[in-house]
Order: structure tokens, then sequence, then C-alpha cells
């Protein structure tokens, strides 16, 4: 009789193959039939909806110019929302780390009053249902006038994203060690100087991880999109479309599959660009406990 | 750190200054200083908003008259009432329940599987790692939408695979239907299927959020308690049982907590899969509903504040037994 030990590994060996392979299907699938359904011609894929794979020689990019092509020429106008899209999650990047890194370094190194406490406001705004804060953010901007606006929705993923943002950075700011920054104000440098020519190189891999990440965030946002631009087709980001569009029955399938792969290439080009940045900062603290 | 704190404290405490700032003071209004403009952004756009819908659900409001309404106006506990008494309300709240405790579940075990499968190294392991992580950062409608697409009845693989391959009668409508009768071993089961499609689509979306959190402890255990115990003979399941658990439990409270917070705030995901039709009703899309179909804006913020009052006992239930735990290690 062979021990349990023994017969145990032989089984898990074999199982581990087994899971990883389902994992690998089950993750990339969806992808990759996002991408194959988007070359082919929508009647081809009524007709014979289980065929998966199509050769190279039915590939037709058609699909991709009526979905890029402005509304005017007949198309859906994603180039449009590709640049709104764009311009939102920039802005919206550059912004939330200009007033995170102050924030982080402040919460990281400088002893203040109501330091504590802000810890608490923080967590608390990471949690919050961002449900609740429509209500009262739909009524505002209908008043200001800034629904409909990319630059209110801006603000929103800023506010969205500071305290995520200052947490991560935070936590890698910690590990800088602080005598440098003394002798830093031993050669007379202010603290802002300090932050700028001594703290900020050395954080730039986590500044980096930061900026895509809020830069995901932003990109991939569509409630509040969904609440504030709806009514404005032109302001409309690239979420937001592809959510209307596949919502009637006027556009079809694989035109908006077409779509779905502009919407996802940028993120999935980034982040495999990026991956352990990504990751590392993510998880950071995590081991701890 | 502390060998500094003495002196400054004391320099802090020896008499009010009308001399040049103390160090500590300086450092406290550089502090606040820095911290301001998130704090004035993170007041402004969620602070004083969320204050602002508690003051909302308390009057009677609809989207034409909001410009009539101001601090002092007209409290009342109508829409609480109103909320509280009307059909679906209860329904819905207990379907987030079932949707958040099925996903967080489902998304910590498989992010589990997930972890133990690619914790040995192998050719590739980056790439498959990397590849596991899509579903978690891809944008939410462009998934939601092929999900759409590769259930649906008339065009998607699924039911056509099903039909050619699994001998299914017809085909299958995962997003549409509400229940979806089944019998097994004689015993007929209603399953309430549009539900359990969207708890599976959240366990697949976020499993690597869960495998990633994992994957970061369970390299961080120590390599020589697992050996010892292989070369005593331990099998697999006893290392993971007695050794690797244990140093988990911390991590997978925490994921519980906080994919149980994000799931029952979650709106994107079930309005976008179903819109909340066929047995899938959350909380959030019914406030969305009362939001923009009705523009019922007191009644939403009512049903808002009963979704947060849920989040802060949760909350308070994290912070009770979680938190202090975590800043003890941290000190």
């Amino acid at each position: 009789m062979t021990d349990r030990a023994t017969v145990e590994r032989r089984v898990l060996g074999v199982l581990r193959w087994i899971v990883i392979g389902v994992l690998v299907v089950v993750t990339v699938f969806p992808f990759l039939y996002m991408l194959l359904l988007s070359v082919r011609p929508i009647d081809e894929v009524l007709q014979n909806p289980g065929r998966i794979w199509a050769g190279p020689g039915e590939w037709t990019l058609r699909t991709y110019r009526e979905v890029l092509t402005p509304v005017g020429d007949g198309g859906q106008g994603f180039l449009r929302f590709l640049g709104n899209s764009a311009m939102v999650s920039i802005a919206a990047t550059l912004l939330t780390l200009l007033v995170s890194i102050p924030g982080a370094y402040a919460v990281s190194r400088l002893r203040f009053v109501g330091r504590r406490q802000v810890h608490f406001l923080f967590l608390a705004v990471y949690l919050f249902p961002s449900i609740l804060l429509a209500i009262p953010l739909f009524v505002l901007f209908t008043r200001l006038g800034l629904r409909g606006s990319l630059a209110g929705l801006t603000i929103v993923y800023i506010a969205q994203t500071v305290p995520v943002s200052i947490y991560m950075l935070r936590n890698y700011l910690s590990t800088i060690p602080e005598s440098l920054e003394e002798a830093a104000a031993m050669d007379g440098y202010s603290r802002l100087q300090t932050l700028r020519k001594v703290v900020l190189p050395l954080a730039a891999p986590a500044v980096m991880a930061n900026a895509l990440y809020v830069f995901m965030i932003a990109w991939n946002e569509f409630l509040f999109a969904l609440l504030f631009l709806v009514e404005n087709r032109s302001n409309w980001t690239v979420s937001l479309g592809l959510a209307q569009l596949s919502g009637g029955i006027e556009v079809s399938k694989t035109v908006l599959m077409a779509g779905s792969v502009v919407l996802t290439l940028p993120i999935v080009v980034l982040f495999f660009a990026a991956e352990r940045l990504l990751t590392e900062g993510l998880t950071a603290g995590a081991d701890k406990g | 750190m502390v060998a500094t704190r003495e002196p400054e404290a004391a320099r802090a405490a020896s008499g009010p200054s009308k001399r040049p700032l103390t160090r500590r003071q300086r450092e406290n209004r550089a502090g606040l200083a820095y911290l301001s403009p998130t704090l004035i952004v993170v007041l402004v756009v969620v602070v004083l908003p969320i204050l602002w819908t508690v003051m909302l659900a308390f009057q009677r409001i609809r989207l034409i008259n909001v410009r009539r309404v101001g601090v002092f106006g007209q409290y009342t506990l109508a829409n609480l009432e109103l909320v509280l008494t009307s059909p679906g309300f209860w329904t819905s709240v207990w379907t987030t329940l079932v949707y958040t405790i099925g996903a967080t579940f489902f998304s910590i075990a498989f992010g589990l599987v997930a972890a133990l499968a690619l914790r040995g190294r192998f050719r590739g392991r980056t790439l498959v790692r990397a590849s596991v992580l899509l579903p978690y950062v891809a944008p939410v409608v462009a998934v939601t939408f092929v999900w759409e697409v590769l259930l649906s009845p008339q065009f998607g693989a699924v039911n056509n695979w099903g039909v050619r391959f699994l001998g299914w009668d017809r085909p299958i409508a995962f997003l549409s239907q509400r229940e979806y009768s089944m019998s097994l071993f004689g015993w007929h089961v209603d399953l309430p299927l549009a539900l359990l499609t969207v708890i599976a689509f959240e366990a697949w979306r976020y499993f690597p959020f869960a495998f990633l959190f994992l994957l970061a402890r369970l390299q961080a255990v120590p390599r020589d308690l697992e050996e010892a115990a292989v070369v005593d003979g331990a099998a697999p399941t006893q290392v993971f049982r007695h050794i690797l658990l244990p140093q988990l439990g911390a991590v997978i409270a925490l994921l519980t907590v906080l994919r149980f917070i994000m799931t029952f705030n979650k709106f994107d995901d079930v309005y976008l899969l179903t819109g909340g039709g066929a047995g899938t009703e959350v909380v959030s899309v019914r406030v969305y509903e009362f939001l923009t179909a009705r523009f019922d804006i007191g009644a939403a913020g009512a049903q808002a504040l009963v979704l947060a009052a849920g989040l802060i006992v949760l909350l308070a239930i994290y912070l009770r037994f979680l938190a202090p735990r975590v800043e003890e290690e941290e000190r």
C-alpha cells in the first residue's frame, strides 16, 4: 500500500494542470470570442452561432470601419467616444496624482492634528456605495448645469480615486528611508523641494502603477457616465456608447463586438505592459496580514 | 522615530510660543496644507453630497421641484415609510443578500483554488497569471456584453453547443428567465436562473481579485515551515489544512469583508446584464430606477440610505474585529 502523501501528491499533480487549463480557458475564451466575432460578417454568425473559429479568408474589417466612423457618415462614432474617454481618463489621472502625491506624503511622513481620522474618512469613501453619491451629484450637477459635461465627470472620478491612490502611495512612501529626507534638509532643501527632487524620483514606480490604476478605473467607469452624459451623445464615453447601443437592435452584434474590442484593447495592452508593476502595487501590504 | 519624538514633544509643550514656530507646529501646518487639496475634493464631492442625500431622503422631492429645496425644507418620514412598505422592496433586499453572499463566497473560493494551482513555478506562469487577471481589469461594459452574446438564446455559442452536444431540449434564456425547473433524481427544483447567472458572472469577474491577494500571501509563507512538514511525511492536504490555511486566515477574512461590501453596493454588473429584471433587482438598481425613471429623488434617497445603513453595520463589524489587528501589526 502506498502512503497517503504519495497518492495525494500524484492526484493533485494531475489536478493542478487541469485547474490551470480550465482557468486559462475560462478567463481567456470570452476575450477570444469577442475578438473573433468582431471580424466575422453578421449573417454568417446568425446562421452558425456555434462556430467560433473562422479562417482569415472570411475575416472582415467592415465592422471596425462602421463602429469608428462618425454618425454623420453612417457609422457609430466610436472614434469620438474614444477621444472623450481618453480625455476624461488622462485628465482624471493627472489631477488625481497632483492631489494625492502631497496628500500621501503628508499621511505617511508628517504628524498633524486629525491624521488618524483622515484614515477613517478615506476608508469610508472607498467603501461607500457610489449609487448613494449618485443621487445628490445628479441633482447638484443638474442645478449647476454641469450635467452632460466631461469636466463634471472628471471631478467625480478624481474624488472617487484619490483615497485609493493615497492609500497605495502611502504604503510605498513609508518604505523610503527617512534619513534621505533629513540629508536633503541638511542641504537646505525646503519640504516641497525635498518632495519633488528626492521623494518623487524614488517613488516613480509606485507613481506609475498608481497612474495606470487610476486611468483604468476612469476608463472602465460606467455608472456616473450613464447618469451625467446619457442625454448628450457627442460627449459619451466608449463604455457608455457601447452600453447604450447594445440595448437596442439597430446596430448589429458584430459591429458592437468591434466596439468592445476598441474599448478593451487599450486596457489590456496597458495591463500586459505593466503587469508586474500593477499587481505589486495593488497587493502592497496584503502580505503583512 | 521614537528617539526624536520625546524632545520634540517637550519643545512643543514648553510654553506658548511668541517665538518662531516649533518644528512640531511647522510639521502640523505642512501636513494639513499638503492634505488640503484632497480634503477639499473629498469634502465637496463626497461628504457634503452624502449629507445632502440624508436631507433629501426626508423631504418630498421630485426633480421638478428640486430647485426650491433647501436645508430648511419640510422634513417628513413619508419617503422612508413609502420605501419600506412599497411592493418589491424587501424582495430586493433579499435578492441583494443572496447575490452578495453567493458572489463573495464563490469569488474567494475560486480565487483560492487558482492561487494554489498557480503557486509553484512552471514555464509560462507569468503569462497564465496575467491572463487570469483579465476579467478583473477589463471594462465591465465590454465583458457583460460578451457574456450577453455568449448566453443569448438566439445567437449565443453556449446555447448552440448545449443543444448540439449536451442534448438540451431548447435554448435556455440564462439572463431573462426567472425560474428554471429542473428535475434531479425525481426531485423538482426551481432554480432562480437569472440570479444564479449573475452570481456566476460576479464570481468570474472578481475571483482574480481574491487570487491576487491570496497568491501574494501564499508566497510570503516561510518555505522551511512547509518543508519540515513534508519531511515529516505530511500529505499535501494536511500541509494545506495545518500550515497554509492558518496563514491565510487573516487575508480571507479581509477579502470576505471587502468583497461583501463591494458586491453589496454593486450596480453596474446587474444593471448591464439583466437591467434588474427576472428576479435580479438588487437595491442599487432599484435606487437607479427611482432616480431616473420616476425622478423621485426623495424615495431614491431613502432607499440609498437603507443600503448605507446596512453598510455602516458591516463597516462597524469590520473596524471592530479586523482593523485593530491590522494596525497592531503595522506598529
